[in-house]
């Protein structure tokens, strides 16, 4: 049993090395390269703050509010931690292996919470929730009471946001989890159920093992976004380390402080992913067998088909139905005030940049992810961990640290072009899309990075020297091989970056050009000037938006698992 | 592939360049300011542009940007940030007859870098039930520890709430101030949280007595078209502090024409509009902040409120005294 459980092999060198030289010197590679240093720019123009004098301000903050920082940006982490994994794997579980009334509908609703943005959730349930709510505004009214003579909980404290962003955030390990379940072979579990493994014993000592690096870049994409939130904290008045960061910068006006704050915070996030890759050691995750057949679906009965779908249902029914109604008639009753003119435009913009930055994120980071697997030369995996940092860092400081490469670049060609030639450039980069886009793929590409890293790990290298042997080339190889097997993959990649590009703020803010707004903008100043309640209609749109992809996406998925035959589904 | 990257690639790189236009950098978010200045357009034809976003972000685009950026005109609605502004040199001195004719001295910047379009006061509401008026009487007034549990104001990383301090350092000095801030942090009715409607809406539900507010976020909530936040409105009532001393706290929202300018007679003529009659009297409207102009009318909803002394502090000293402010805000424990 024990032996199964770590599926493990070593990857064999020696074929994989006849590659590595075929592949070398190619420009491609060299290509992938360059643009992978440029986009570590701006992180690791974070880093380089390091070094910086904060004229002790670190003083102030040390003996004030950074134990703070500390204790509740940890607190945050342990709690969306703990409370994703539960309500991500389990459901992922429940809905690949077995059936039960809605497990259908559950395949794809799970996902849904992942258009809600963590602010908008938050505002929605501080509405409902809040002490001049409707829900505590009721009870005052009907039992005649005071506020103080009764119980509610505060929505608007550190649990408040763990539970806001775990109900937004769940989406990512059950996505990833679940792709992983599928993509195994039904051939190990068999062997473990043949071997006398209850179902239970299958998926904690098989499944749940093999899953792991699914599970584990899921996990650390949420406490990436968790420590990068600052819609949500900032609103609950909950002193993290983003809101410090924001404070430090603007509030005592030490951008090297605030700077340096972000670099402790990366620092924090590589630790604990060197961490987690030190302890699978050796261990590989490849699938050892090809032997695809339909996963047998186990009919649940009784007490336990009962329990299942209220555990299936609760992240759905919280994550999603409660804020979308409660979102819906909020813009029902405001209808009227609405400026419409635009929202077509807004619409189209949303849809635009986030398609635009799920293609490029998709392309590069499959070409990142595949070089890495040919070449893992010490240089190239440093360029992938730095990269793969930008989604723990403040859409602010990310946008910032575009700003100055690209600034400086436009500035400095400018003044040769003058010198030299007596025209103006002017600005031609900042204050463009591109910077724009930029700007996501610096913060996002981390997202669609893991989940391919996770998805190709899973294809045994023995692939690669077949394909070879064939007389195939590196990237014929992952046209013709990988591809086809982590189309599932693939698809969850584009899709999370999608999302995550329409529920982006920050950076689009400080860098778009004139003129040009997006639904998470629009919705972002009208909640900035507290009117929730107007805030919502293009709130609404955000999520609309990130339906149809996400919808799409589970059917692709539950269709991506090799040897899937529509007609077993029909049954 | 080779068409559909030409074509993103033409899709990204949009520039706008014409002849009549001015470029805005606003802090003030777009359905504040945009009525305004697409009635000016079509007044004149001139052409605007906009981006909006936060006042430190847009002063952080605007010096790495440095002599090639677009913008002509900030716009923010905190005097604090114009200062910073200035002091990261990315404004100029503009010189206008009508601009120094129709803003009072106090309210734009003595070497002409910035100039005031609005005002707001940061004022104290009470919950007109449970709180006679004649128990308040200063901001010092709420450090009493007879306000225990009742006050409500939002966090301290609040602009409004650094530059009400900043004024106080200003007048009072740091340790009277951090001792105020810390009496204050002491009758906390809870945790500072949401924003200034939020602490109005807290006083309507009894979690607090007392808050510390803009007057305009009152205004929004009486003026809007939902019942409960009307209801919330008129649970409490303005009370215009320190009358007998230094005056209730002043803010503003105000312009400034940014060093890189190109079109800068363009600029501070739309900064002339909108000290006109017809602006202020929209500011006053749509707004609800007090007009600049002691000559144009506020609002009927602001002048039921009364006259009230101002602060008439020297507004440098909000964005001078900013950073004193925060640290003792944090020394204080003000979250």
């Amino acid at each position: 049993m024990s032996q199964l459980t770590a599926v493990t092999s070593e990857a064999p060198r020696g074929a994989l090395s006849s590659l590595r030289t075929r592949l070398s010197g190619r420009g491609l590679t060299l290509g992938i390269l360059a643009l992978s240093v440029l986009l570590s720019v701006p992180i690791i123009t974070v880093f380089s703050s390091v070094f910086g004098d904060s004229e002790g301000v670190w003083t102030h903050l040390y003996s004030t509010v950074l134990a703070d920082y500390v204790t509740q940006s940890a607190l945050l982490m342990v709690g969306v931690g703990f409370c994703v994994l539960v309500l991500g794997i389990g459901p992922a579980w429940l809905v690949t292996m077995t059936r039960f009334p809605g497990s259908r509908l559950l395949e794809w609703a799970l996902v849904l919470p992942l258009a809600m943005p963590a602010y908008i959730i938050a505002y929605t349930y501080t509405g409902m929730l809040d002490v001049g709510g409707p829900l505590q505004s009721w009870i005052r009214a009907t039992f005649e009471v005071r506020f103080g003579d009764y119980w509610f909980p505060q929505i608007r404290s550190i649990g408040g946001a763990i539970t806001m962003l775990s109900l937004v955030l769940y989406p990512y390990v059950y996505l990833l989890t679940r792709t992983a379940f599928i993509e195994q072979s039904v051939c190990v579990l068999e062997v473990s159920r043949t071997l006398g493994a209850t179902p239970l014993k299958a998926f904690t000592r098989v499944a749940l093992p093999l899953a792991r690096p699914a599970i584990m870049a899921a996990l650390s994409l949420v406490l990436m976004e968790t420590l990068a939130d600052y819609g949500t904290v900032q609103y609950f008045g909950v002193s993290t380390f983003t809101t410090g960061i924001y404070r430090t910068w603007f509030g005592l006006g030490s951008p090297i402080a605030a700077a340096q704050l972000a670099a402790v915070l990366m620092v924090f996030i590589l630790g604990l992913v060197l961490a987690e890759h030190w302890s699978r050691s050796k261990a590989r995750y490849h699938h050892t067998s090809n032997k695809y057949t339909r996963l047998p679906r186990i009919e649940l009965h009784g007490w336990k088909r009962v329990g299942a779908m209220l555990f299936c249902f609760f992240p759905v029914v919280f994550g999603f139905l409660i804020p979308f109604i409660q979102l819906s008639l909020w813009a029902m009753d405001t209808w009227e005030l609405l400026d419409r003119s635009n929202f077509l435009g807004l619409f189209g913009n949303s849809l635009k940049l986030a398609s635009i930055t799920a293609v490029i994120a998709l392309f590069l980071s499959l070409f990142i992810t595949y070089s890495k697997r040919l070449r893992p030369g010490l240089f190239l995996r440093s360029v992938v961990r730095v990269l793969g940092l930008g989604y723990a860092i403040p859409g602010t400081v990310v946008a910032v640290g575009v700003l100055i490469p690209f600034a400086w670049f436009d500035n400095t060609l400018d003044a040769w072009m003058r010198e030299h030639f007596d025209i103006s450039t002017g600005l031609l980069f900042s204050g463009t899309l591109v910077a724009v886009v930029f700007a996501y793929l610096v913060r996002f590409l981390p997202v669609s990075m893991n989940t391919l890293d996770a998805g190709l790990g899973k294809i045994k290298p023995t692939m690669d020297d077949v394909g070879r042997s064939l007389g195939l080339k590196p990237l014929q190889i992952l046209r013709r091989v990988h591809i086809p097997v982590m189309k599932g993959s693939l698809m969850t990649a584009s899709l999370l970056v999608f999302v995550d590009v329409l529920k982006e703020l920050p950076a689009t803010l400080i860098l778009r050009p004139f003129n040009f707004n997006t639904l998470a903008i629009r919705t972002y100043e009208l909640a900035n000037q507290e009117r929730l309640a107007e805030a919502s209609s293009t709130a609404l749109m955000i999520v609309l938006a990130g339906i149809i992809p996400v919808v799409i996406l589970s059917q692709t998925i539950s269709k991506s698992r090799p040897g899937y035959e529509p007609s077993t589904r029909t049954q | 592939m080779r068409r559909v990257l030409t074509t993103i690639a033409a899709m990204l790189c949009v520039s706008v360049t014409q002849a009549d236009e001015v470029n805005i950098y606003s802090a003030r978010e777009e359905n504040l300011i945009k009525p305004i200045l697409d009635i000016y357009s079509k007044e004149t034809g001139v052409t605007i542009n906009l981006v909006t976003g936060g006042a430190d972000e847009l002063i952080q685009r605007l010096s790495l940007e440095a002599a090639n950026s677009p913008a002509d005109l900030l716009l923010t609605v905190d005097v604090g940030r114009l200062y910073r502004a200035k002091e990261a040199g990315v404004l100029q001195a503009v010189n206008s007859a009508i601009l120094d004719a129709e803003i009072p001295e106090k309210y734009r910047d003595s070497e002409g870098y910035w100039y005031a379009l609005s005002l707001r006061s940061r004022v104290i509401v009470y919950d007109k039930e449970r709180v006679n008026p004649s128990e308040l009487s200063t901001y010092a007034g709420l450090a009493d520890p007879k306000w225990k549990n009742k006050v409500c104001v939002r966090s301290s990383s609040n602009i409004y709430n650094q530059s009400m301090v900043a004024s106080m350092v200003s007048h009072n000095g740091v340790e009277a101030t951090q001792e105020w801030a810390e009496g204050l942090v002491a009758n906390f009715a809870r945790s500072p949280q949401g924003g200034d409607r939020e602490q109005v809406t807290a006083i309507a539900a009894g979690q607090c007595q007392v808050a510390l507010i803009n007057t305009y976020y009152l205004a929004g909530l009486l003026n809007s078209s939902i019942p409960a936040d009307r209801a919330n409105g008129e649970a409490v009532a303005v009370f215009w502090p320190d009358q007998n001393g230094n005056g209730a706290h002043i803010n503003i929202s105000g312009a400034a024409v940014t060093k890189a300018a190109k079109n800068k007679d363009a600029a501070v003529k739309l900064m002339e509009f909108l000290v006109s009659d017809e602006a202020q009297h929209w500011y006053a409207e749509t707004n609800n902040e007090f007009p600049i102009r002691a000559d144009v009318e506020s609002s009927d909803l602001l002048k039921s409120w009364g006259d009230f002394k101002a602060d008439d502090i020297s507004l440098d000293q909000l964005g001078i005294h900013n950073a004193e402010a925060v640290r003792l805000m944090d020394r204080a424990g003000w979250k």
